[in-house]
C-alpha cells in the first residue's frame, strides 16, 4: 500500500530521444508538501525529466503519482513577443473564475490584467506564469528555472512567494535551478541529475562545499552565484 | 409550371442582384474569413507561408478550367494537399519549411502557368470579379461562415500552442490535429479568395489585415475582430474603387489593405 506521505514515486525512469540516452534509470520519491530543487549541468536531463513526468515524451520505467494529482507546470522559453494577448485572456485559457484571488497570491495588482503579456517585465510575466500554474489549485507545481531573465530583486520575491505558497497551500514543488542560494534557502531536498541521480538528499547537506564538489564535479555553481548576487 | 415559375423568380433575383452587388457581398464574406483566419497565421509567424501557399492553387484552377469543373474545388484540393505535403516533407527531409515552400510552390506556379489556358491566365493570377455569379457568392458565403465558426473553436488552442507547445500538450491539446484543421481552413479561405484577388495576390488578404490589427490591438479579442474588420474594409474599398476606376479589383484590394497597414504603424503606441 502506498503511503500518504508520498506525492511522487519514480523508479527506473529512462528516456531516449533520437537515439541519445537523456535519462538513465532515474529513481526517487518526493514527499508531500516539500520543495525539491533539481540541479545538474546543462544537458543533464532536468527539463526532460519534467517532460517525462508530464507524459510529453516517451519513457521507460514507472512514474507513480499519489491519488489523482493535479499538476501545474511552468515551462521555460515561452514565445510571447508580439503576442496581442492580455493577461486576463491568458489566464482565462484555463476557464478559471478565481483570477483576482490568484493574482493577489502571486503579488500582482489587478491593473496587470488588461496589459498585453509582451509588455510585462520579466518578473511580472514570471508571476503571471505562476498564477497560470496555480489558478486551478494543483497539488504539485513543476517549475523549470523560475527566474531566468528576472532581475535579482524579483528573483528573491518569487522564491519567497513560492515558499509561502508551499506553506499556505501544502503544495509540493519541484523546481529546476542553477542557484545554490535557492537550494540553500528555498528547498528542502536536492535531486542532482546527470543522466542518472548523482545525489538525492536534504538541501542543507549539499551546501557543504566538499559534497557539492562530489556531486557536481566543480565549484562553478558557487562562482556563478557570487556573480549573480 | 412550377419549374417555369421558379426559373422566372431566379431570373428576377438575378436582375435585382447585379454583378457589382454580388462582388461586394462576396468581398465582405471573403474579407471577414481571410482576415480572421489570417490573424492566426500571423500569430504563428507563418505569414510568408500563407502568402506563398496561395500560388499552389494555380494548377488546380487550371485543371478545373480545362476539364470543366468548378476551379474552386481544384484550387482547394491543391492547397490542402500542398499544406499537408509541406508538413510531411519538413519531417522527413529535416529541411526548413521555407526551403520546402521554395521548391513546392514555385513548382506549382511553373506547372500552373504552363497548363492554364492562355485566355484565363490573367484571371487566375490576379482574380476577376466582373464575371462573378450567384453560385460563386453562395460558395464564398457558406465557406466563410463555416471557416470562421471552426476557427473560433480552435482559436485559443492555436494561440496557446504558439506560446508554448509543452503548455498546450500539458493541457490536453492535440497540436497535430489542431494544426491540420487549421491548414484546412487556410486552404478553404484562400480558395474562395482567389476569385477576387487571384492566386498571386490572395495571400495579402490573409496576411495584411492581421498584421495591421496586430499593430493596434491591446488584446486577443480586439485583434481577431480588427483583423476581420480590416479584411472587410480592404475588400469593400478595393471593389468600389475598381468599379469607379475600371481597374482590376484584386490589386486595389491589396493596396487598400496596405494603406490600412501603414495607417496603423504610427498608432502602435495607442494600444
Amino acid at each position: 500500500m502506498k503511503s500518504h506521505g508520498w506525492m511522487l514515486d519514480v523508479s527506473d525512469l529512462s528516456v531516449k530521444l533520437r537515439g541519445v540516452q537523456i535519462l538513465d534509470n532515474v529513481s526517487f520519491k518526493i514527499k508531500k508538501g516539500t520543495t525539491v530543487a533539481i540541479i545538474g549541468p546543462n544537458g543533464a536531463g532536468k527539463t526532460t525529466l519534467f517532460k517525462a513526468l508530464l507524459k510529453l515524451v516517451p519513457y521507460k520505467g514507472k512514474i507513480t503519482w499519489n491519488k489523482k494529482v493535479k499538476i501545474g507546470y511552468v515551462p521555460q522559453n515561452l514565445s510571447i513577443s508580439g503576442m496581442p494577448l492580455s493577461v486576463r485572456e491568458f489566464l482565462l485559457f484555463k476557464h478559471a473564475e478565481n483570477i483576482e484571488e490568484t493574482l493577489e497570491l502571486v503579488g500582482l495588482e489587478n491593473e496587470v490584467l488588461d496589459k498585453r503579456v509582451d509588455v510585462l517585465s520579466g518578473g511580472e510575466f514570471q508571476k503571471v506564469l505562476i498564477a497560470w500554474a496555480i489558478i486551478d489549485k494543483p497539488d504539485m507545481l513543476l517549475f523549470d528555472e523560475p527566474t531566468t531573465g528576472v532581475d535579482v530583486g524579483s528573483e528573491e520575491i518569487i522564491y519567497e512567494m513560492l515558499n509561502r505558497l508551499e506553506r499556505e497551500t501544502g503544495m509540493t514543488i519541484l523546481l529546476i535551478t542553477h542557484s545554490l542560494h535557492v537550494i540553500k534557502h528555498y528547498s528542502d531536498y536536492v535531486l542532482a541529475l546527470d543522466k542518472d541521480v548523482t545525489f538525492f538528499g536534504e538541501s542543507r547537506k549539499i551546501a557543504e562545499p566538499s559534497l557539492l564538489k562530489d556531486v557536481y564535479g566543480s565549484h562553478s555553481l558557487f562562482e556563478h552565484h557570487r556573480h549573480g548576487a | 409550371m412550377e419549374a417555369t415559375r421558379f426559373s422566372s423568380i431566379t431570373g428576377m433575383v438575378h436582375e435585382m442582384i447585379d454583378t457589382f452587388t454580388l462582388s461586394l457581398m462576396t468581398g465582405i464574406f471573403v474579407g471577414i474569413s481571410s482576415g480572421y483566419i489570417g490573424s492566426l497565421m500571423v500569430l504563428k509567424k507563418m505569414a510568408l507561408v500563407g502568402d506563398a501557399l496561395s500560388h499552389v492553387a494555380l494548377p488546380g484552377l487550371a485543371l478545373g478550367m480545362l476539364f470543366n469543373f468548378n476551379p474552386f474545388i481544384g484550387g482547394f484540393a491543391f492547397l490542402f494537399l500542398a499544406a499537408l505535403a509541406t508538413g510531411y516533407l519538413e519531417r522527413i527531409t529535416k529541411l526548413s519549411m521555407e526551403a520546402i515552400i521554395g521548391v513546392l510552390f514555385t513548382l506549382s506556379l511553373a506547372v500552373g502557368i504552363l497548363i492554364t489556358p492562355e485566355a484565363e491566365l490573367l484571371e487566375a493570377l490576379f482574380g476577376d470579379i466582373t464575371n462573378i455569379n450567384m453560385v460563386d457568392t453562395a460558395i464564398a458565403a457558406a465557406i466563410s461562415v463555416f471557416a470562421v465558426i471552426v476557427a473560433r473553436l480552435i482559436y485559443n488552442k492555436i494561440v496557446l500552442s504558439t506560446i508554448s507547445e509543452e503548455l498546450a500538450v500539458s493541457r490536453g491539446i492535440n497540436i497535430q490535429r489542431v494544426n491540420i484543421i487549421y491548414l484546412l481552413l487556410v486552404a478553404l479561405v484562400v480558395a474562395v479568395g482567389i476569385k477576387i484577388a487571384g492566386t498571386l495576390l490572395v495571400g495579402a488578404l490573409v496576411v495584411v489585415p492581421a498584421a495591421a490589427a496586430k499593430n493596434v490591438s491591446p488584446n486577443q479579442r480586439r485583434y481577431a475582430v480588427l483583423s476581420a474588420a480590416f479584411g472587410v474594409a480592404s475588400s469593400i474599398s478595393g471593389i468600389i474603387l475598381s468599379s469607379y476606376l475600371g481597374l482590376h479589383a484584386g490589386p486595389l484590394i491589396v493596396l487598400s489593405s496596405i494603406i490600412i497597414f501603414f495607417a496603423t504603424v504610427p498608432a502602435r503606441r495607442l494600444r
